[in-house]
């Protein structure tokens, strides 16, 4: 068996708190567990989807990785080009900044990651210059190549940010992302502040270069059919932990997790010829700061028993790859987006 | 002079709108009466230093009594101010120039009926600001908002909100007034709701908030609830619940709802008839079933085909609909979708703009496809 390359990035027990501090000496008294022991591999050419409800922990684990804000403990190990593998979530500063070519971010809100001041140029330009490309002409001719490649007319590299709307300038977003050629790029709800008659040409945008150079993705959505429309591999995460991770076909046809099945149940299917009831879970979702004992899930949970409210269970194999953390991930048959097809 | 018609009880009840200003296909939906609101050929414009963007141009479309009327439309499409108009919410430069929004009390059924007064009014010709249209904004018309954290006071609590809006609609005593606060909040499933009272709004979660908000809405029992894009603030389980609420307090009360949304997803398990506008336009309308499964404007076609499904192939190429929305300002000439329209004949579609009209009968459309009917050349305000 030949020896196996490690994979492009992974991300082991990997956990973010943040101080709740109170009272005139600001003492802590308590940890918010924004991410809370998570773990997960991207594979080269691979979009691994990190899907949850607000608070679950996403982006968090999303900025960890980019090293955007400072892990508290847990590794993320990314590998170079030369098959090195650095730990990100370690690395001095000065090491950490030739790297951050290797890794881009895709913003959710094109309104507001762009500068208005700046035209597509030195938006565009502007990752190039800081990682050493001095001369002018070479970033023009690079940015005229990038907005070629998102579709959009080169010569719009002189107009500012105001003159587009949220599709094109999105696509100004993904081209100054690419711009240093990256091999992992993190899309943080990148299309969920598009319309519908756009975010469709996003989506076909992201596939496309996705395959065209290879990347990989690590895919932050709360959508779950745009989920399982991009990604090869989904995470599901609530309160700050994965309960569930399998490929994509995998999870919605055979969800393992109580919380991964009601989510595909409460989405509102777009035929009104299967209204099923809407199946909302009963409660909220938990507090990070002050989790339930046992499954964080277990308060909203339908199957939940003695031991789901005395032990936080873990995360485990139960098909090839399809890993969940359910103590009764075994006997439950869970339904899936094939049980959707109820009429009301 | 305000145009305000009031009748006494006794008198018959006036005149529906012309025959030939109704949209045909509407009639056998008026099983529960004439409808509670009629919007004919409204127009809001906004006159900016730039040029009027037409906002909301020629909106015609009816609310019957217990009927979820869906709105659905992507930016721009006019769909938020077409609320505002009707609550006669709009700041200025926005302007009401032509049309007409008929409001009509509907006559509620049992014990209720005795204390009934009707009313129907035109609130487009309303001062905005009068006693009239304050009682019908809220008492009446009753909104259901996007953002709940936004649409209470942080500094009173939310008992002392509803309470203030059910005592402005109707003079009574606090006492009285905070039972009825208690009751609607559990109504809408508010755990322990005598102590919610004294809550406020940040210290309830996103789902609880967007809870208050409704039983706020529904303290004054308004005959037309207008939800504007009521969960898109909040999480898909959370959202599940709100929806399945409405849904149940619509059935309790036979309330009419005008649902505001730009989610196709929400509209299909909502709505029993759905409006679809762009632009400020409407460009078709019709019963939820045939908007979903036979939709006749290339513009619903091409929106529904390009909503990923969980059904859908993976990782293929999604149908998209060319270019993008355009500027407000920059209104293409006919047709407003024609530059993104696959089916678009020159000439025509660019030339002269496709009346909302139905051809057979049926829903009406505003697509020279399917009829040749062209709104009259404008005479614009």
């Amino acid at each position: 068996m030949p020896e196996e390359v490690a994979p492009l990035l992974e991300v082991r027990e990997l956990r973010k708190h943040y101080p709740i501090r109170r009272g005139p000496f600001r003492r802590v008294v308590g940890h918010v567990r924004a991410v809370d022991d998570v773990s997960f591999q991207v594979r080269d050419g691979e979009i691994l989807s990190l899907v949850g409800e607000s608070g679950c922990g996403k982006t968090t684990t999303a900025k960890c990785v980019l090293r955007a804000v400072d892990p508290t403990s847990g590794e993320v190990l990314f590998r170079l080009p030369d098959g090195r593998v650095v730990d990100v979530a370690r690395l001095p500063e000065p090491e950490l900044r030739p790297l951050r070519s290797q890794m881009q971010l895709v913003f959710q809100d094109p309104f507001g990651s762009l500068n208005p001041r700046m035209n597509l140029l030195d938006i565009i330009g502007e990752p190039l210059l800081v990682h050493g490309v001095k001369d002018r002409r070479k970033r023009m001719e690079r940015v005229a190549e990038l907005l070629h490649l998102v579709g959009l007319r080169p010569e719009y590299m002189h107009r500012y940010p105001h003159a587009f709307s949220g599709g094109q300038r999105q696509r100004v977003v993904i081209a100054r992302a690419l711009a240093l050629e990256p091999r992992l790029v993190i899309a943080d709800e990148a299309v969920s502040a598009l319309d519908v008659s756009v975010q469709a040409q996003i989506l076909n945008l992201l596939l496309d270069l996705q395959r065209r150079l290879n990347l990989s993705y690590l895919f932050v959505a709360h959508d779950l059919s745009i989920v399982k429309h991009i990604s090869h591999r989904v995470a599901v995460m609530y309160v700050g932990k994965i309960v569930e991770l399998a490929p994509t076909e995998e999870l919605f046809h055979r969800p393992k997790h109580p919380y991964t099945s009601a989510l595909m149940q409460a989405v509102p299917v777009p035929d009104p010829d299967k209204r099923s009831a809407l199946k909302g879970l009963p409660g909220e979702v938990a507090n990070p700061a002050d989790p339930p004992k046992g499954c964080y899930f277990h308060p909203r949970c339908p199957f939940a028993t003695d031991v789901c409210r005395a032990e936080t269970p873990a995360l485990r194999e139960v098909a090839p790859g399809h890993r969940v953390a359910c103590h009764r991930a075994e006997e439950l048959t869970l339904p899936g987006i094939d049980d959707l097809e109820r009429v009301a | 002079m305000v145009y305000v018609t009031q009748p006494t009880p006794t008198a018959p009840s006036p005149a529906p709108p012309p025959e030939a200003a109704r949209p045909q296909g509407a009639r056998e939906r008026g099983r529960g009466g004439p409808p509670v609101l009629s919007v004919r050929g409204l127009k809001t414009h906004f006159r900016l230093d730039e040029g009027v963007v037409r906002a909301v141009d020629g909106v015609s479309f009816d609310l019957y009594p217990g009927e979820v009327l869906g709105i659905v439309g992507e930016s721009g499409c006019g769909k938020s101010i077409t609320m505002k108009s009707i609550l006669r919410l709009l700041q200025p430069p926005g302007r009401i120039v032509a049309g007409e929004i008929r409001y009509r009390r509907p006559e509620p059924q049992g014990e209720a009926r005795r204390r009934y007064r009707p009313f129907e009014a035109d609130l487009a010709k309303l001062p905005a600001q009068g006693r009239r249209m304050r009682q019908v904004r809220g008492g009446d018309i009753a909104l259901i908002p996007q953002e709940p954290m936004a649409s209470f006071s942080p500094l009173h609590t939310i008992g002392d909100q509803i309470v203030e809006a059910i005592r402005l609609h109707e003079p009574m005593p606090a006492r009285r007034a905070r039972e009825i606060a208690v009751e609607k909040l559990r109504e809408v499933g508010m755990p322990s709701p005598e102590q919610r009272l004294s809550a406020y709004s940040w210290q309830l979660s996103g789902g609880l908030r967007q809870r208050a908000i409704i039983a706020m809405a529904l303290a004054c029992n308004p005959s037309v609830l207008i939800a504007d894009e009521p969960t898109t603030a909040i999480d898909v389980t959370t959202q599940a619940q709100v929806l399945e609420l409405i849904k149940r307090l619509q059935a309790e009360h036979g309330s009419s709802i005008l649902f505001i949304t730009h989610d196709l997803g929400v509209i299909a398990q909502m709505a029993d008839h759905v409006v679809v506008m762009y632009l400020g336009k409407v460009m078709e309308q019709g019963p939820v079933r045939d908007i979903f499964h036979r939709p006749r404007h290339p513009y619903t076609r091409a929106l529904l085909r390009s909503i990923p499904s969980v059904h859908s192939e993976p990782r293929v190429a999604l149908p998209t609909i060319a270019g993008s929305i355009p500027h407000p300002l920059h209104r293409p000439s006919g047709c407003a979708f024609h530059p993104r329209c696959p089916d678009f004949m020159p000439g025509r579609c660019d030339v002269r703009t496709p009346a909302l009209h139905s051809p057979d009968g049926g829903a009406p459309v505003a697509c020279f496809l399917h009829h040749d009917v062209a709104e009259e050349v404008g005479h614009d305000a």
